[in-house]
């Protein structure tokens, strides 16, 4: 199988990653829960990856690293963790409904006002479009860093310095860029990043977190055993333990503790540069295929692995479907969870078609899929 | 019955604060080890740092230099 699907998740790890989840499965107690060498064990191994996800990410201190199971729990505590009753927030078309959904369900329930700063029809944003919806009450800006749907990827520098400005809080999703682009949260202004493992960070599913600036106050969504302070009949209130309620995936995390060695070792720059490289590489292939049509804006110098197409009004699902069946390649057909950028770049009806790629990737792989694209838009 | 003798002890408000104390000293060769929280200490987290009394300068003074945060510290007799 050719995999073009990194967006969705990275289907091809290190081959550490599978050994360390072996090993921590066989291995492995049950972190904070005691003071024999198993738990021990576990409770280095998540110290060690919260200093490397730290180190990676730009995160303060190791102890404001949080996991959870995914981007979405993530999201879910960032943005119900901080929002109060009367609150409004800017977020953008670009995002997934990771962060749409939380949104719309406080607004839904009367809680916080939302304005959004519209996409054009390439899925770009007018930056100047924050600053022109911020009002007195405006509390936050929610927003991812790219798109998982044109690869585009927003200025976080830029937002953040909008953020610091105005008092804001900046709540991002880097569900499409961590451990693919070079982030780092305290250098770009952002208060909270949320994450997940399983794509550019190359772990495993079930591995994800949260970032969270020293001095921002996030409430935990769900409290429970933590391992300490037994007798209290609250949460403890430290970082991570206050948002880490039950026993965490240590197995999984172990998974991403090895695939953030071998990121470090090849380099996110260097990881970068290689999947620049082959998007590059198949865009320019395909861009020159009659009937095809590509979304997003490649003048961009940065941007996601990522390439959405249609051949002319060809069903986005069928297209997929050819590709697998015929070529045995792997996309993503659809709505990818994206609707507003969908609005955006008039493809609600029609859907579209996604190749993402990721390190492991190759230019076989890539003209492979060039020349599979080439020969569906002959029919 | 085992003897007791008076030990330094350090705990923690969480088991991450634990181990950041633990690879901090284990990467300057300070002494101790972790042990589960004696129950004179009612607060913190299940882990304590253990050592010699006559070490506490020493330790606690690194830890202080290095930005590293203890809950409490007491010296308590406990098993050898």
């Amino acid at each position: 199988m050719i995999y073009l699907d990194n967006a969705a998740t990275t289907r091809r790890k290190p081959p550490q990653v599978i050994d360390a989840v072996v090993n921590a499965m066989t291995t492995m107690g049950n972190a904070a829960r005691g003071a024999h060498s198993s738990s021990l064990e576990a409770s280095r191994a998540l110290y060690d990856a919260r200093c490397k996800l730290a180190k990676l990410l730009g995160c303060p201190q190791p102890d404001h690293v949080i996991f959870t199971a995914n981007s979405t729990e993530a999201l879910n505590i960032a943005i119900n963790g901080t929002l109060n009753p009367g609150d409004h927030v800017i977020s953008t078309d670009l995002e997934h409904n990771s962060v749409l959904r939380p949104l719309y369900r406080l607004e839904e329930a009367g809680t916080i006002s939302l304005d959004f700063v519209p996409a054009d029809r390439l899925g770009n944003i007018d930056y100047a479009g924050f600053e022109r919806l911020i009002r007195p009450e405006t509390r936050a800006i929610v927003c991812t860093h790219g798109s998982n749907l044109t690869g585009t990827l927003v200025d976080l520098k830029r937002v953040g310095e909008i953020c610091r400005r105005n008092s804001l809080l900046f709540i991002v999703d880097a569900s499409q860029t961590a451990g693919a682009v070079p982030v780092h949260m305290e250098e770009m202004g952002v208060d909270i990043l949320c994450f997940t493992g399983h794509k550019g960070l190359m772990g495993p599913q079930g591995t994800g977190g949260l970032c969270v600036r020293p001095g921002v106050e996030i409430r935990p969504w769900k409290v429970g055993g933590s391992g300490v302070h037994s007798y209290d009949r609250s949460q403890p209130q430290d970082y991570p333990t206050r948002l880490e309620a039950g026993t965490l995936n240590s197995h999984g995390i172990m998974g991403l503790s090895a695939a953030l060695d071998f990121i470090q070792e090849v380099g996110v720059e260097e990881i970068a540069r290689h999947e620049a490289a082959l998007t590059r590489r198949f865009y320019d292939g395909v861009s020159r295929i009659d009937g095809v049509t590509v979304y997003g804006d490649f003048s961009q110098p940065e941007r996601g692995a990522i390439v959405t197409l249609n051949i002319r009004d060809y069903d986005s699902a069928e297209m997929s479907d050819a590709l697998s069946q015929a070529y045995d390649i792997a996309t993503r057909p659809g709505a990818h969870c994206a609707p507003r950028m969908h609005q955006a770049l008039g493809t609600v009806d029609q859907g579209a078609v996604r190749f993402s790629f990721a390190w492991y990737n190759t230019q076989e792989e890539v003209d492979a899929a060039i020349q599979a694209v080439a020969e569906l838009a002959q029919r | 019955m085992r003897e007791k003798k008076p030990f330094l002890i350090l705990s923690f408000s969480s088991t991450t604060q634990a181990m950041a104390v633990e690879k901090f000293c284990g990467e300057r060769q300070l002494p101790g080890r972790l042990i589960p929280v004696p129950k004179e200490i009612t607060a913190g987290c299940g882990l304590a740092w253990k050592a010699q009394p006559e070490q506490e300068e020493t330790l606690t003074r690194a830890l202080e230099e290095a930005g590293i945060r203890w809950q409490e510290k007491r010296v308590l007799d406990l098993w050898n």
